[in-house]
């Protein structure tokens, strides 16, 4: 049992780092809570449904053109939607759920309201520490690997990430320093959806695919991203991995675990907002008047 | 008289007089539902729009007002009459417990964090479902009263009695101190206000309110089930506020009265019934593209304009302001309105 909880939540603190982390930097750049997130990658899981099992292409091929798609498709979204509202606040909140029901209405429209089967990429199982683990979710666990580090690159060794990173610092000054924060919003939407993207090509296999399946990780990933501190990227990492873990204990520990995960999950966010009201590595920054 | 106090008239009258014209049971009952949902509303304005709590976890206070209710009437086999106002009142304590929890969060960790309350109940709900129900609810509730026309009556004159209250109270010095610790709590706790207080009491009260809601919802259905905590309703509510406008209170209301009959009516079509969520959502877009402050501050913006000296309202027809004498212009150009704000 030790064993399942190491793997299960390392597995499932990677997804979730990937969907935490990308929210994070929407978040800290453009001051976007966007609710849509999740459902980018619901798209995606059903864009590599409908390329890999209706069109018949390759996994990678239809994986690479299902995120590409979903990439381009949110900065469509992000210009005629959330730009020309971007001043109001809660006009930007109510347009990103608004589009969360939309993509859900639409892939329940087109692809009925049932669950839906990947075939899984790769077969067979590898034995670690006395315990098999799919091949599946060790592809999982080194795709959220490998796009952490690119991610960590991009924002930390590209020009780009420097201006992503000094616009989230502080938008004014960004702007007034000569960035065209519109273009560097426009970038982080980007990035962050293809993070999102690639989650949900990556789980689409294991978990199954239907129009709601953007909730249950969409509250997963609002507690993660609170309990790093909001607009960290070292606390979301941190925080999926928490998640992950408390997930894994109570499913794998307590009678009706599976129902209490997600609660067990938020409490523990609720216990560190008591503690720390800023998260666990966010920054308490003066409110901007 | 205002046009904005006209159309309210208006809209009461219609209210109270239409089952005496035209009682079609489908319509009483959406009516019903509609006005259980302009409370619940309503409410959420006042703590998210004129406190500034945006609380996104309202659907808590809504279910936990439904479950105390069907409960106590139930298991106990006390009327509906007082188990409501209980329900009420357990939903003020949740209100006072979640308002405690978040005295310390503000801006979107607090949205986020109310986020997770609902869905805690509901984990507990699912736990225990011999307490519960489970994912059933508690069924075979009593209605507060029996004819589709008296529960009409019941629900459209709580929700007039209450709306009006919280309109008042929103009007008060109680909103104007509300209004002062959503634009700048440091500000109003210098001024010498006991801003802790005030949001304790404002999300008590909020609360009370949705829980009333609740409670009224689940006797209307007979029926108490998770689906009144889920994620959805706490959207449902956040959408109905901001369309209709926030810090207006009757902005939610109108939202509710618009979207809610909306979505029940493209539902009743053959063909569009599955539909109805899309639609419902690309309305919502496209009117918050074109007004993105809500609908009811920009329909009363046509409607009326305020006097530049002495703020007081006036009908858009008018030259002068009807209490001060002052020119009213008529165009303001550009850059006087970029300046006004």
């Amino acid at each position: 049992m030790l064993q399942d909880i190491l793997v299960t939540g390392l597995v499932n603190g990677g997804v979730y780092a990937l969907l935490a982390i990308g929210f994070s930097l929407i978040f800290g750049v453009a001051r976007i809570v966007n609710i849509a997130h999740t459902a980018f990658y619901m798209l995606a899981a059903y864009c590599f449904y409908a390329l890999l099992v209706k069109a018949g292409l390759g996994f990678l091929l239809s994986g690479i053109i299902a995120v590409v798609a979903v990439t381009l498709f949110s900065m469509l979204c992000y210009r005629l939607v959330i730009e020309p509202v971007r001043e109001h606040e809660a006009a930007v909140l109510i347009a990103t759920i608004a589009l969360a029901l939309i993509f859900q209405e639409l892939m329940l429209f087109t692809f009925g309201g049932h669950y839906l089967g990947i075939p899984s990429t790769l077969d067979g199982s590898v034995r670690v520490l006395g315990v098999s683990i799919p091949y599946q979710r060790l592809l999982i666990l080194v795709v959220a690997a490998a796009m952490l580090a690119v991610a960590w690159f991009v924002l930390y060794r590209t020009r780009l990430g420097l201006a992503i990173r000094a616009t989230a610092n502080d938008l004014e000054v960004a702007n007034l320093m000569g960035m065209n924060v519109h273009r560097v919003a426009m970038a982080t939407v980007a990035i962050s959806v293809a993070l999102a993207a690639i989650a949900g090509v990556v789980v689409a296999p294991v978990f199954v695919v239907d129009p709601f399946m953007w909730l249950a990780p969409l509250v997963t990933m609002l507690a993660i991203v609170v309990l790093g501190g909001l607009g960290s990227l070292k606390g979301s990492l941190i925080g999926a991995l928490i998640i992950g873990y408390v997930e894994a204990i109570t499913v794998f520990a307590l009678p009706a675990g599976a129902y209490l995960k997600g609660a067990v999950a938020l409490l523990i966010m609720v216990a560190v907002l008591l503690v720390r009201p800023e998260g666990l590595f966010g920054v308490a920054f003066e409110e901007e008047r | 008289m205002l046009p904005s106090r006209t159309l309210v008239l208006l809209w009461v009258v219609a209210l109270v007089a239409l089952p005496q014209a035209y009682d079609d049971p489908y319509v009483l009952r959406i009516l019903t539902m509609t006005c259980i949902f302009a409370v619940f509303a309503a409410s959420w304005d006042l703590l998210a729009g004129y406190t500034g709590q945006v609380n996104f976890g309202h659907a808590l206070f809504f279910g936990a007002g439904a479950y105390t209710s069907a409960l106590m009437s139930l298991k106990l086999g006390i009327t509906p009459w007082a188990t409501v106002w209980a329900g009420a009142a357990v939903a003020a304590l949740f209100g006072f417990l979640v308002g405690y929890l978040c005295l310390r969060l503000r801006g979107s960790y607090l949205s986020l964090a109310t986020l997770a309350f609902p869905l805690i109940a509901l984990g507990l709900l699912f736990a225990f479902p011999g307490f519960s129900g489970g994912e059933l609810g508690i069924s075979g509730l009593r209605r507060v009263v029996v004819s589709p026309t008296s529960n009409y009556y019941v629900a459209a004159l709580s929700m007039l009695a209450i709306v009006f209250g919280l309109w008042l109270l929103a009007d008060s010095r109680f909103g104007i101190v509300l209004h002062a610790i959503r634009d700048d709590e440091v500000a109003a706790r210098a001024s010498g206000i006991n801003t802790m207080r005030y949001k304790l009491m404002v999300f008590a009260i909020a609360g009370a309110a949705a829980g009333f809601a609740g409670a009224l919802f689940a006797h209307y259905l007979r029926v108490a089930g998770p689906s009144s905590l889920e994620v959805a309703l706490s959207f449902q509510v956040v959408i109905w506020g901001i369309f209709g406008g926030v810090a207006t209170i009757y902005g939610p209301v109108a939202a509710v009265f618009i979207l809610y009959p909306l979505t029940e009516w493209l539902g009743s079509f053959q063909g569009v019934g599955e539909l109805r969520l899309l639609i419902f959502a690309i309305i919502v877009l496209l009117v918050l593209l074109f007004m993105p402050r809500g609908l009811a501050p920009w329909v009363r913006d046509k409607l009326e304009t305020q006097c530049p000296r002495c703020k007081q309202r006036n009908g858009s027809w008018k030259k002068v302001c009807r209490l001060c004498g002052a020119p009213l212009q008529a165009q303001v150009s550009r850059a006087q309105r970029l300046v006004g704000h």
